[in-house]
């Protein structure tokens, strides 16, 4: 994109394109991304459409394709679909949890061409990984990562930290070195969907998080070379929000399993827009026609402080989800930006994080009857 | 890097042509770089088979230039600084 001002930017190919395959899984994490009524999605896309999906995106240019979920291995036509994102020349990423790999699966997918796997653990301990996602699942991800090494892939481990696990991750690391991992994420959770339900429980201290910064560089100095760790800082504590999705619509095309198409894959939540469907438009006219992706591409439809602000073309405004979350308008400023008139929520939440009583609301497990009963 | 190390891609990275952006681009875990004309030219060259000599001679020759060597070795040190190159032991 050039960096001239314009009122609507040239719009660029959906470069990449994430398939969330189905919502279904066996795990039930606290700080899970899928929306709160992921319950009521039921009537997945079938191995044609997606296929027809990959086709049609391919040819407007996407070419990083990552099959997520819930966890993408509960389908069985996983290795169909990768077959098919490899003809088409696609770089596929697998996401998952581990859950449901086998050794029979991963030759096959290794086979047709699947190019990486990210593989997620909850925590380095096996009963913290199991109290995070309510499942006795460390011992089978830690096999999971010996096949994935022993098939020559690289090796990406995430962990998304939080209050209940940023205190480990000194044993994180090194769990991850130990399992001989090349990059390392460490993704301060986001607050949306389930974390935001559970941001009470979640949003770490000032003081853990500074203390995790310095375990996580003295780590970086001493992989050099060997290991490559990613750390984000969690929004809530910078004073500019993050460039949601490189921009909305510039970059992303997100596919839910019942086919909706949205430029991000937690735009969901958002009142008042609809949201395309592949079942009922092809790719082309989503991404370049349909309402949904056009919303919030460019400066027009920017508010102040947003609309005459210098630093818009730095992170568009923020995260449209987040500006609704905390100041229950999509097309506000993202309230992480201290000039946004909403900003004293993001500060009230983060004051709260730094004492130590236990909130009395629950911690809510991602569940189906927890889907139903909070949506 | 020696003249004599034959520089490959490093498995799991992926060099690719891409007709909607006009551009080659390098693929990897999560990421993707497009690439200018001549890191294309040279990222193509990097099969394992040919030592950067070898490499130099050969886009010498393509683009009827003298004098590329500089700027080729300074182009693999940063490949290689972003792990994108795995040196084959000659
Ligand atoms: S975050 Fe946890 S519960 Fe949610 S889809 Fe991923 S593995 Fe499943
Ligand atoms: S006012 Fe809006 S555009 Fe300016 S820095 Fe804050 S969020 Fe970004």
């Amino acid at each position: 994109m050039s960096a001239a001002v314009t009122t609507s930017p040239a719009i660029g190919p959906p470069l990449w394109l994430l398939l969330e395959l189905t919502y279904r899984c066996p795990l039930q994490c606290v700080f899970c991304y899928n929306p709160i009524d992921f319950a009521k999605v039921e009537d997945e896309l079938t191995t044609e459409e997606w296929i027809r999906v990959l086709r049609e995106a391919r040819a407007l240019g996407s070419v990083q394709l990552g099959l997520s979920g819930g966890e993408p291995l509960m389908r069985d036509d996983v290795e169909a679909i990768a077959d098919e994102a490899h003809r088409l020349g696609y770089y596929t990423n697998l996401i998952t949890s581990g859950v449901g790999l086998t050794r029979e699966r991963l030759s096959e997918l290794k086979r047709v061409g699947l190019d990486h796997i990210q593989l997620s653990f909850q925590d380095s301990t096996r009963e913290m990984n199991d109290f995070l996602s309510h499942t006795r699942t460390f011992e089978l991800k830690k096999r999971c990562a010996e096949w994935i090494k022993e098939r020559g892939y690289p090796m990406v481990v995430n962990c998304v930290i939080h209050r209940l696990n940023i205190d480990h991750l000194d044993t994180i690391i090194d769990m991850a070195v130990r399992m001989g991992a090349d990059y390392l994420e460490l993704a301060n959770t986001q607050y949306y969907s389930w974390a935001h339900l559970n941001r009470e429980h979640l949003l770490p201290s000032r003081e853990q998080l500074q203390n995790a910064e310095r375990t996580m560089l003295a780590w970086r100095e001493r992989m050099k070379g060997k290991m490559k760790i990613f750390f984000v800082v969690p929004d809530y504590y910078e004073q500019r929000p993050k460039k949601c999705v490189n921009g909305w619509g510039t970059t992303l095309a997100t596919i839910a399993p019942d086919g909706t198409a949205m430029p991000c894959h937690t735009a969901r939540m958002l009142p008042g827009l609809s949201f395309p469907n592949v079942r009922e438009r092809s790719m082309r006219d989503i991404w370049f026609d349909s309402d949904a992706f056009n919303r919030f591409r460019g400066w027009g439809w920017m508010k102040e402080p947003c609309a005459s602000c210098e630093e818009r073309e730095k992170d568009f405004g923020g995260c449209r989800c987040q500006a609704y979350l905390l100041a229950h308008d999509a097309a506000a400023a993202d309230p992480v930006c201290s000039k946004s008139p909403h900003h004293r929520v993001v500060v009230s939440a983060v004051e709260r994080a730094q004492e130590t009583r236990v909130p009395e609301a629950p911690l809510v497990f991602r569940r189906p009857e927890n889907s139903r009963s909070y949506s | 890097m020696s003249q004599a190390d034959r520089p490959s891609i490093r498995p799991g990275i992926r060099l690719q042509w891409e007709a909607v952006q006009n551009a080659y681009v390098l693929l990897y875990p999560e990421g993707m770089v497009k690439l200018n004309t001549s890191a294309a030219e040279i990222l193509r060259r990097c099969d394992g088979m040919r030592s950067v000599d070898e490499i130099v001679a050969d886009l010498e020759s393509a683009f009827n230039r003298n004098g590329l060597q500089g700027e080729i070795e300074h182009f693999l040190q940063l490949a290689r600084a972003q792990g994108w190159l795995s040196a084959a032991e000659s």
